[in-house]
């Protein structure tokens, strides 16, 4: 479909390290981490702290919504895009240049 | 006890705790049998809640759209239910069939973007805030800064034809893709990018021939109209579900049988029903076409020399009034432009001798109502009052020029590219007969620029070029100065 097209989009724009859709359980459905124990443990984490962020922003005004959440650290950038069931992760090293 | 009652009734007898009497009896005990039985445990589930002020709210709001449908329902029929709960029992079957990650949809659009702004951060901090500090020096000239560029593998070959902005969204533009050469003839795209996601288009649809003109409705964002080198015109709708145009025009319906130069949208008839006009060649026939019905109306403009075998000017570009809707100018492959009425349609209001060979571009200017320019391959642009049949202005650029456009913000700041791959922008206001800027613009040597269009709201400039590729560049300040 159009969204797998995209996902392999973003896969392959440069800088980017890898994406893992998870769903809201924490099972990481799709991951294009090769190494498995990475995939559970950035699905565990993250998944927690985005759900910590979207009770936060909720609470504040139960109107609003969390749309995404950026972590920038100094090595790379974690990017997560809550969407009603699932979670989408990519990490990507920001360049200065494509 | 005989003896109680009797001494009882002859006098009062104390009751003597001593004077008692005990008797029991034994019978045999009931034999005693254990009965047991065991069943399941009640299933059992843990459950865990945080009571959070929008998980209240949610709840609230389920709540409230529960009642919601049932007071429809109420209102609705039965035999109407029935009908919906089936389609609904399709649907579900079917959406687990098909893939999970549609509902990701919006989250994955998202991230594109993200990803894409984050490796050309650079860029879109310039596009907000860079402004070129040389400007205070040089009063008299101006820099473009080359911003995103966009690209599309399948439209690596192909020209670009067209450039049009969204009139409702400011970061949305389409570009036409076809070929202008006569003997190789290919398919055509057209493609919708945002400045958002410079790598990837939002939306593409392919044609079987060339496109060479494309146009947004001004009130439905979301409806192009394209013409085609076939002759043919078609409507596309930016959120239409199938890959082929909405409506298409064909050789029943009044197609055209020569290339359509160039669309525009009129505004909605009496009927509500969107109409567009084309100019195609050689007949110089300006054909308003009913999207809906697709009928032919309007009549056809005739040539201008009497003689009756063909040889009626062919039109290139038109360009209407914009409060005047009636008035329009047309460009000819020959040099000339006239000036029209949609009231009179066999006759020119005026003509001009614009130019020696074919105008590329006529178009009037969005705050002046008697002021519109002319550009064409030979090598000019010119700047004309429709009252007056010598042009005003005259401005020769050393090169073919493909395209002019009128700035949205000031009325003597206009732009125009040239086949050499360069932008010129002009600012009457500040110098009359020399360019405030002169880029080469071109990505590849001998690439030659074939359109340019102003965006209406950011200081930006997108420039097309026969090789397909699109850049967008920013106006430093002098070139943005409000008259």
């Amino acid at each position: 479909a159009e969204v797998e097209e995209t996902f392999k989009r973003i896969l392959s724009h440069k800088g980017v390290i890898g994406a893992i859709i998870v769903s809201y359980d924490g099972i990481p459905i799709r991951s294009s981490f090769a190494e498995n124990d990475v995939t559970v443990q950035y699905c565990a984490l993250i998944q927690q702290l985005a759900q910590k962020a979207k009770s936060a922003v909720r609470d504040l005004d139960p109107g609003n919504d969390l749309t995404f959440l950026r972590i920038r650290s100094k090595k790379n950038e974690i990017m997560v895009a809550p969407s009603p069931d699932y979670l989408l992760l990519v990490v990507q090293e920001p360049n200065d240049q494509p | 006890d005989e003896d109680a009652p009797a001494p009882a009734a002859s006098g009062k007898k104390l009751t003597n705790q001593f004077n008692f009497c005990e008797r029991a009896t034994q019978t045999y005990n009931n034999p005693l049998r254990e009965r047991e039985n065991q069943t399941e445990p009640p299933p059992r589930v843990n459950f865990s809640q945080t009571a959070n002020q929008w998980i209240i709210f949610d709840a609230y709001q389920a709540d409230f759209e529960k009642n919601q449908e049932k007071g429809k329902e109420k209102k609705g029929g039965g035999a109407g239910k029935g009908a919906e709960e089936k389609a609904r029992k399709r649907l579900t079957v079917m959406d687990t069939q098909a893939d999970d990650l549609a509902k990701i949809e919006h989250a994955v659009k998202m991230l594109e973007r993200m990803v894409n702004q984050n490796s050309f951060d650079e860029i879109a901090q310039d596009f907000k805030y860079w402004e070129d500090p040389s400007d205070e020096f040089r009063d008299q000239q101006g820099t473009l800064l080359p911003l995103w560029k966009f690209g599309y593998e399948k439209a690596r070959k192909l020209a670009v034809t067209s450039i049009t902005w969204s009139p409702k969204y400011h970061d949305l533009f389409a570009i036409a893709y076809g070929s202008y050469d006569f003997m190789k003839q290919t398919r055509g795209l057209l493609c919708f990018y945002s400045l958002k996601n410079p790598s990837h288009p939002e939306y593409v649809f392919e044609t079987d021939s060339a496109v060479l003109t494309a146009a947004l409705h001004p009130e439905y964002p979301h409806m192009l109209c394209a013409g085609l080198y076939d002759g043919s015109v078609a409507v596309y709708s930016a959120v239409q579900k199938k890959r082929g145009p909405l409506y298409q025009s064909s050789a029943r319906t009044g197609k055209h049988t020569d290339p359509v130069w160039q669309v525009c949208w009129a505004k909605d008839d009496l009927d509500n029903n969107m109409n567009f006009y084309t100019a195609p060649a050689p007949m110089n026939d300006l054909v308003s076409q009913d999207v809906i019905k697709l009928e032919l109306e309007g009549g056809p403009v005739e040539g201008p020399d009497g003689i009756k075998l063909e040889n009626l000017a062919s039109g290139t570009t038109f360009d209407f009034h914009r409060e005047a809707s009636h008035l329009f100018l047309v460009g000819t492959e020959e040099g000339k432009v006239f000036k029209c009425s949609t009231a009179y349609s066999s006759q020119y209001l005026q003509t001009y001798d614009a130019h020696h060979m074919a105008v590329y571009k006529v178009t009037w200017n969005p705050f002046h109502p008697s002021i519109f320019m002319t550009c064409s391959a030979d090598w000019t642009v010119k700047i004309w009052d429709h009252n007056k049949t010598e042009p005003v202005f005259v401005f020769d650029l050393n090169s073919p020029v493909g395209d002019a456009a009128w700035s949205p913000y000031s009325s003597t700041v206009f732009a125009a590219v040239t086949a050499d791959g360069k932008v010129h922008v002009f600012d009457l206001n500040i110098n009359k007969y020399e360019a405030l800027c002169e880029q080469v613009v071109a990505q590849k040597k001998k690439a030659k620029l074939t359109h340019i269009d102003f965006n209406p709201k950011h200081p930006i400039l997108i420039v097309g070029d026969d090789r397909g590729h699109i850049s967008s560049l920013k106006l430093s300040p002098n070139l943005r100065k409000l008259p």
